[in-house]
């Protein structure tokens, strides 16, 4: 039972860093223990290898296409809306999603599927409002189009903060969860699995850019919607493809029964749950990696079509992360053909049902169970590589976002105020790039023991709570203006951390104080509402003759927005 | 602002893009938004009706209730789609090209 619980802490975790699938409060102390290295799982090494071997000669020809800041950044603006819509679900769909989810089916059932419609449904909004007008106004970041026709220096600088701190929020989620995965996946030592992590997205990034990230998360998406595909399949090949003789077995051998059948404990505030619902739906909007995605399609008209695709991949993805999950409920918890338990620490005592707690390694062990019950060692090799994989590709999407930030918002517009050449602003986004690594490395180590699970909820908080009321309104509202954008983007991004840290979440948790000061666990409702207003209430108090400017300015802007006139085309070749 | 820019102002044929483009946006968002909150706001009160089995079976209300959240907001993506790319790029085309 001991062994259980520690390997159930670091791999809830490590699910809840690397795609914040998980909510917070379900694994609030979930990282907690250290992990037992497992034995050497060669043929998952040899997959991961052929797979890091054949993503360095994407790198390698990438590199070489790689010459100007719009290539670095934005691929060269070539990407077509269907690879464009792999790469952003790519983006979306990390080993957390996957473990994650069908962890939670596999220990709740129903429970499952609300976590993954929150996840979803962002995407619409995403398109309906921002996608088209973001391709025609910007350039490379989303800073581009919330400065368009502000003062530069204080608008870029507050949007570089949020970038940055999204990015790096997520980023020591991700390093950790990567760490204590590895280490359970393939008994690599931690530090081991960090540093290799590390420096493959230096290598990724910097010799690559936007094309070799955008083709490493296609190409790991393939794998990782293969991979769910087969799985799904073959659990519901066992049933003839009837969902219901399905259901009907799993409800027979999950402890819980019909239980599983319908919603449980998981939601129960509605305060919270629109709180979630809010920062999950506008964090999606406001992530610095995603949107930088949108630069790099032609137009407007194939930004449109990438998000049309990336929603089709992930709600499939979430279909079949429910089904597998339902999957390991009936590989995990009934007998096999020899009527054992390979998957339990102890079998069950005649006429009693299986303790779900009893998986080895933990719930979100649930669905690599299942590949190794439909699939065999070879397939269980092969999806622990993908889960690798997936950490490593949506790793090196926040470094590019993280670096761009650093050198095209900070560096040349606010530290050079447009005067660098290109030549410069590349090298200080590889310098960052580097840089980014190496401080993911040292704080991936130095967070090995903490609590880390709240920093991906604390990254949506901030993308929706800053970054994306600036972006939106600067997009709709012609009366904002600079003071309005900088002290309400400003009050978002101040409350969302001040909210979340006196939250359960951190306040009671991790900083072990016995009651929380503010009683949500999930600020959104709060600091996206206060940003919004903030904007509004700063901008039309604002009568300098600069914001009058900026009013004025607006319809010029409004008419490229609507209709790509004078947008950023594709690089020549 | 440009000449191309001024032209576009004043035609027509733009004031009746945004207007198409946006109302069907934003109705699109609000759909999207209340159906996601509807499904939440059922799960939190909703409950015993989420949990009602189909006929006879085991399969309850809550698995096609939960599955068309999923699926609707594909389909909302696909209508918006299907429209921009038809009738609002081709609106779009024709503005930019008297605007020259």
């Amino acid at each position: 039972m001991r062994a259980t619980t520690r390997f159930a802490a670091p791999v809830a975790a490590a699910a809840a860093a690397a795609g914040a699938l998980v909510p917070t409060t379900v694994l609030a102390d979930a990282i907690g223990g250290a992990v037992q290295k497992q034995a050497t799982n060669w043929s998952a090494i040899l997959m991961f290898m052929a797979f890091v071997l054949f993503t360095l000669g994407i790198t390698y020809w990438a590199a070489r296409r790689t010459k100007s800041a719009k290539d670095f950044y934005a691929a060269g603006g070539g990407i077509t809306g269907f690879q464009n819509g792999l790469a952003i679900a790519g983006d979306y769909m990390s080993a957390a999603s996957f473990l994650g989810i069908a962890g939670l089916v596999y220990a709740s059932g129903f429970d499952g599927l609300i976590y993954s419609v929150g996840w979803l449904v962002g995407w619409p909004i995403v398109l309906f409002l921002v996608a088209e007008r973001l391709r025609n106004l910007g350039k490379y970041t989303f800073a581009d189009v919330a400065s368009y026709r502000f003062q530069q220096t204080p608008i870029r600088s507050l949007s570089a903060c949020g970038s940055l701190a999204t990015v790096t929020f997520y980023l020591i989620a991700q390093m950790v969860g990567a760490g204590k995965l590895i280490q359970l996946l393939f008994g690599l030592d931690y530090m081991v699995a960090v540093i290799i992590v590390g420096v493959l997205m230096i290598g990724y990034v910097t010799f690559g850019g936007m094309l070799a990230t955008t083709w490493v998360q296609i190409i790991k998406a393939v794998m990782l919607l293969s991979g769910a595909s087969f799985m799904a399949f073959m659990i519901l090949a066992k049933f003839g493809f009837s969902p219901e003789a399905m259901f009907k077995a799993a409800v027979e051998a999950h402890p819980k029964g019909l239980a599983i059948m319908s919603p449980g404990a998981l939601v129960t505030d509605p305060i919270s749950a629109i709180s979630l619902g809010m920062a999950l739906m506008f964090g999606t909007a406001g992530l610095p990696h995603i949107l930088m995605r949108f630069f790099t399609v032609a137009d407007a008209k194939e930004a449109r079509k990438s998000v049309f695709y990336a929603t089709g991949f992930i709600g499939y993805f979430y279909i079949l992360t429910f089904i597998i999950g339902f999957g390991a409920i009936l590989m995990i918890l009934a007998p096999d053909a020899t009527g054992a338990y390979p998957f339990l620490t102890a079998a069950p005592a005649a006429g009693a049902k299986a303790v779900i707690a009893n998986v080895i390694g933990g719930t979100n062990m649930a669905a690599i169970h299942t590949a190794h019950a439909v699939g065999g060692d070879l397939f269980y090799g092969f999806i622990s590589a993908v889960a690798f994989a997936t950490i490593l590709a949506v790793v090196a999407g926040l470094t590019l976002a993280g670096a761009s930030a650093v050198s095209h918002d900070l560096y040349a517009s606010v530290f050079a105020k447009g005067r660098a050449n290109e030549a410069d602003e590349i090298r200080v986004s590889k310098i960052t790039t580097v840089v980014i690594g190496i401080l993911s490395i040292v704080l991936g180590i130095a967070f090995e023991n903490q609590n880390v699970a709240f920093m991906v909820g604390l990254a949506f908080v901030i993308a929706a709570s800053a970054n994306f009321p600036i972006l939106l309104m600067s997009m709709f509202w012609g009366k904002m203006t600079t003071r309005g954008a900088v002290l309400g983007g400003g009050l978002g991004l101040i409350s969302a951390i001040v909210l979340l840290v006196l939250g359960p979440t951190v306040w009671k948790a991790v900083l072990g104080n016995p009651a929380a000061i503010f009683p949500y666990d999930n600020p959104g409702l709060f600091s996206i509402t206060l940003s919004f207003v903030g904007i509004w209430f700063f901008s039309i108090t604002d009568n300098s003759a600069q914001a009058q400017k900026e009013r004025k300015d607006f319809e010029a802007q409004y008419i490229r927005s609507q209709t790509g006139l004078g947008a950023e085309g594709a690089s020549a070749h | 602002m440009s000449q191309s820019a001024q032209r576009i102002v004043n035609n027509p044929k733009f004031q009746e893009l945004v207007a198409k483009r946006s109302a069907f946006a934003w109705t699109l968002s609000i759909a999207m938004l209340v159906i996601y909150f509807g499904f939440i706001l059922l799960v939190a009160f909703g409950k015993s009706f989420l949990g009602t089995p189909i006929g006879s079976g085991v399969t309850t209300w809550g698995i096609p209730v939960g599955v068309f959240t999923i699926v609707s907001a594909f389909i909302l993506t696909g209508i918006y789609v299907h429209r921009a790319n038809g009738e609002f790029d081709e609106l779009n085309r024709q503005i930019l090209e008297e605007s020259k």
